[in-house]
């Protein structure tokens, strides 16, 4: 659809038009700001808590485990260095061998969900699945934080869902 | 002729002055769009309907998807 109205509009005298392939969907799977009736219920992404511990694949177990102490947490997302997730240090992988690197400790491949997740659907899903939290990554993989569903939970009801 | 552009390449654009054109039906712009778009259902995308924009700057046509 969007070609044509691009096309449509250099017709009617645009003569930079351009056409956003990608879309509202593309958009709102990078947790970019969005406007309409729909803010009045926050999405995944705006819910998710943003100051997620991280640590790096060749990091050492040990000191990712006292990281997560430290702030509080009980879980750390593996990045790439382009902030790309590759996988999730939680209970018995922290507390496992000291010496193992994160990539060899963490578990691959953590389910994800995009910002643009509506909560309710969402939140009815994590709890037949008896799911605690889920990682919210963007678009391109890379990650933006973690939903927890007791903050998920407490945002519907403030919303009025 | 258009150009097509990617996610990389519209945050750019709008930052130096685009204007965006959401194109779907009118109740789906209603629910949830782009900061400071404005809606033209395709349907209706005509001289009048586009009156209020500024041809000498770029706009940006978007929709829900690929299609």
């Amino acid at each position: 659809m969007s070609p044509r109205a691009a096309w449509r509009l250099e017709r009617l005298g645009f003569t930079q038009a351009y056409d956003f392939v990608p879309g509202k969907a593309a958009w709102l799977a990078m947790g970019w700001p969005r406007a309409g009736t729909a803010v009045a219920v926050p999405n995944a992404g705006e819910v998710a808590r943003r100051d997620t511990p991280t640590c790096a694949l060749e990091d050492r177990v040990a000191d990712v485990a006292a990281t997560v102490v430290e702030a509080g947490r009980e879980v750390c997302i593996v990045v790439s260095p382009e902030g790309i997730v590759q996988g999730r240090l939680r209970g018995r992988a922290l507390a496992g061998t000291p010496e193992a690197t994160a990539e060899q400790a963490m578990e691959l491949g953590p389910t994800t969900v995009r910002p643009s997740e509506r909560l309710g659907p969402l939140v009815g899903r994590m709890r037949r699945r008896g799911v605690a939290t889920i990682v919210v990554s963007d678009l391109k993989g890379r990650l933006l934080g973690i939903l927890y569903r007791q903050d998920a939970e407490r945002a519907l009801e403030a919303a009025g869902r | 002729m258009p150009q097509a552009i990617d996610i990389d390449e519209i945050r750019p654009l709008l930052a130096g002055g685009a204007q965006l054109v959401e194109v779907l039906p009118p109740e789906e712009f209603e629910e949830e769009h782009l900061p400071g778009a404005t809606s033209i259902p395709l349907k209706q995308l005509t001289e009048q309907a586009t009156a209020s924009l500024d041809k000498q700057r770029p706009v940006i046509a978007y929709c829900w998807d690929y299609q």
